[in-house]
């Protein structure tokens, strides 16, 4: 026999104190293991999220950290808007003037370019309006572009593909400026599909249901971004709905003016006619404006200079948020867990160690058989080895199992695929192996005791 | 064999003199001889079985078996000679409680010369007459099964010599002589040794040579406290 067999001749005869221990450290090894997933999950579904074909936003001043989050995450409330003709800053000049004809309004120089038009020559510029829900999920206006010209996927190259339907057009003779495409969630959860209406409600309250519907022409498939959980409408209807046009203000105080009944009346009159017809550049706002140019740098720095607008690289921010805050939580849950494991190896510690002094006769038995100190020191290490790594391995299979099963969850919410073979490299590598080292080490203690038995006595 | 020239062996005691229990001038045993070692409880006879196989320590002494000083090697060095020429039957029979009666046996070949050989651990218990309980626990046995199984893992490791320690002490008078007979029938097969601590007259009278550890021990005679 050979002293792996010894050990777990004697670790069977304790079965249930054994099967405890092994539990006990697998729950470690397990929980573990599970904290480095869900972080890798989370750590690649942001920086992934925050890649999404465009390298800034453009928002008004406020918080970096919230414009990002709701324009990429549709999250937390929208900062201030900023004026459309901001906006039109970034076209060139053909498009500025094709688009001042379009909507008509007071814009000043509507010949010249956009100030920053030619940083974004190679590239684009999508704008955003939030603040309407569908259901649960935020309705997110804006331009046919965005589902045009964004991209998604691991490497940032995959076309928004449709599961039913086509993207939105910014006018269409059937729906009119009306039309909407829903993420695959939102079309799930809501049960809807290419035909059906919907119908967004201002602000997240749901108490104010917009009369205006749009008509769902599209149905986006799972991509495992944000956008799976946003309603998409079209820009042109959203700023025709009851209160999206932008307040009119006094020009010294910059306060909304107050409506006057004669101002609502008309507007009542005139509904039916305005949803014809689309509203003056004057009177529009974005939340945000999307940016893909090939000098991001220049163009954020000049941005950042201005008094009303700031320009957030998603991917810096979010690089930042996860080394400010998120890291530092996952190294602490890290930590935690690693002292679940020096726990279960006290555990195994205890369990051998209780365990000695009914077993001083058996080891004094074994040394006169011919055993050597040596060698009851080797069959006790070999013991909290077998509890360490059979409780290190089956907490890693489970871990990874666990991991597997929400696989297609994780993957629909995240777009982050795990299989049960997604090992987090450096960590699991060095921080499995340290903990069966643990483990074994944990047997130390009742080992020593086992090398001193007395066997005279014990005989 | 087994040679024993000039053994002391004494113990502290809590006045803070030593007690002295072995005085052994001469005592020898040669080849395969079965021999009756007799005496007092407390004379010093488990005592000196364990300096005979290397787990104690003699105070002063030679002690030979098979041509080597067991005195002068390491403690590592008497282990590995105990795993290859010496045999253990106890009183209480010390079977491992977590291990089948074929693995007991086993574990009696493990420590030796690395040869583990479940043939002859197989051999040996049918030889004692339990070839239809080898799988069986020390629990699942009888009192008689117990102490035969212990008589085949003595034997294991094929030794020179086989120190058995009131081996029937514990067993009830009908399965006395079957184990006595028992283990000189397997020695004399295996050519082994055999020294045989009793207090049975009985048991004794049917050995040609029986020694009185008070007649080799002259601390027994003396019971001597030096300070």
């Amino acid at each position: 026999m050979n002293l792996f067999e010894i050990a777990w001749r004697n670790l069977r005869y304790r079965s249930l104190a054994s099967f405890l221990t092994t539990m006990s450290m697998a729950l470690g090894v397990g929980l573990t293991v599970l904290v480095m997933s869900i972080s890798g999950v989370i750590n690649q579904s942001l920086q992934r999220n925050s890649n999404v074909g465009y390298n800034l936003i453009v928002g008004s001043k406020g918080s970096s950290t919230q414009l990002v989050f709701n324009s990429v995450y549709y999250l937390s409330k929208p900062i201030e808007n900023l004026k459309y003709s901001y906006y039109l800053e970034f076209l060139p000049g053909k498009l500025r003037q094709e688009t001042y004809a379009k909507l008509g309004g007071n814009l000043k120089d509507p010949d010249r370019s956009g100030l920053y038009a030619m940083f974004t020559r190679t590239g684009f510029a999508i704008p955003i309006c939030l603040g309407d829900y569908v259901g649960r999920f935020r309705a997110v206006a804006t331009t046919p572009d965005f589902l045009n010209l964004l991209r998604h996927g691991e490497r940032n190259d995959q076309e928004y593909a449709f599961a039913a339907g086509h993207n939105f057009v910014e006018e269409s003779p059937e729906n009119s400026f009306f039309e909407a495409v829903l993420g695959a969630e939102v079309a799930r959860e809501l049960n809807l599909t290419v035909g059906d209406s919907i119908q967004a409600s201002h602000g997240s309250s749901g108490n104010f249901v917009h009369e205006q519907s749009f008509t769902v022409v599209g149905v986006l498939r799972a991509t495992g971004t944000p956008n799976d959980r946003a309603a998409f409408v079209n820009m042109e209807g959203f700023y025709l709905l009851e209160d999206h046009a932008a307040p009119e203000r006094d020009e010294e105080s910059g306060l909304e003016k107050r409506k006057t009944s004669a101002s609502s009346k008309e507007s009542d009159e005139t509904i039916e006619t305005s949803k014809r017809k689309r509203l003056s550049i004057d009177k529009r706002e974005v939340t945000s404006i999307l940016l893909r140019s090939d000098f991001a740098m220049s163009i954020e720095k000049q941005i950042n200079k201005t008094p009303h607008a700031q320009a957030v690289s998603p991917i810096a921010e979010i690089g930042g948020l996860l080394s400010m805050y998120i890291t530092p939580v996952q190294w602490a849950l890290l930590v935690l867990t690693l002292l679940v494991c020096v726990v279960s190896a006290v555990s195994i510690l205890v369990s051998i160690y209780n365990s000695m002094n009914e077993r001083t006769r058996d080891i004094a038995v074994m040394r006169a058989l011919g055993a050597s100190r040596d060698k009851v020191l080797s069959i006790i290490l070999c013991e909290s080895c077998l509890i360490a790594i059979l409780g290190g391995a089956i907490g890693w299979i489970g871990a990874h199992a666990i991991a597997a099963l929400c696989s297609p969850f994780v993957e629909a919410r995240t777009g982050v695929k795990i299989s049960f073979w997604s090992i987090h490299y450096p960590n699991e590598l060095w921080v499995i192996p340290s903990l069966v080292i643990v483990g074994i080490l944990a047997g130390l203690i009742p080992a020593l005791v086992a090398y001193r038995t007395d066997v005279s006595k014990s005989l | 064999m087994l040679t024993i020239e000039g053994l002391r062996k004494s113990y502290p005691e809590p006045s803070g003199g030593r007690l002295q229990i072995l005085n052994i001038p001469h005592f020898h045993m040669p080849a395969a001889e079965q021999l009756v070692l007799r005496g007092e409880s407390g004379s010093g006879k488990t005592t000196l079985l364990q300096i005979i196989s290397g787990i104690s320590q003699a105070d002063e002494g030679r002690i030979s078996i098979d041509s080597i000083e067991l005195t002068k090697l390491s403690e590592a060095a008497r282990d590995r000679l105990r795993a290859a020429k010496i045999g253990f039957v106890f009183q209480t029979f010390n079977l491992l409680p977590a291990f089948t009666a074929l693995e007991n046996v086993r574990l009696g070949m493990t420590f030796g010369r690395g040869k583990y050989n479940v043939a002859r651990a197989r051999d040996l218990l049918g030889k004692v007459g339990l070839s239809d309980r080898m799988h069986y626990r020390p629990s699942q046995l009888s009192v008689g099964q117990q102490q035969r199984v212990a008589v085949a893992r003595g034997l294991a490791n094929q030794p020179r010599l086989l120190l058995a320690d009131e081996p029937t002490a514990n067993v009830d008078p009908a399965n006395q002589q079957r184990i006595i007979d028992l283990i000189r029938d397997v020695c004399r097969q295996e050519s082994v040794a055999l020294l045989l601590v009793t207090h049975s007259d009985l048991i004794a009278q049917q050995f040609e040579r029986v020694e009185r550890l008070d007649q080799i021990n002259l601390a027994s005679q003396t019971m001597t406290v030096t300070t």
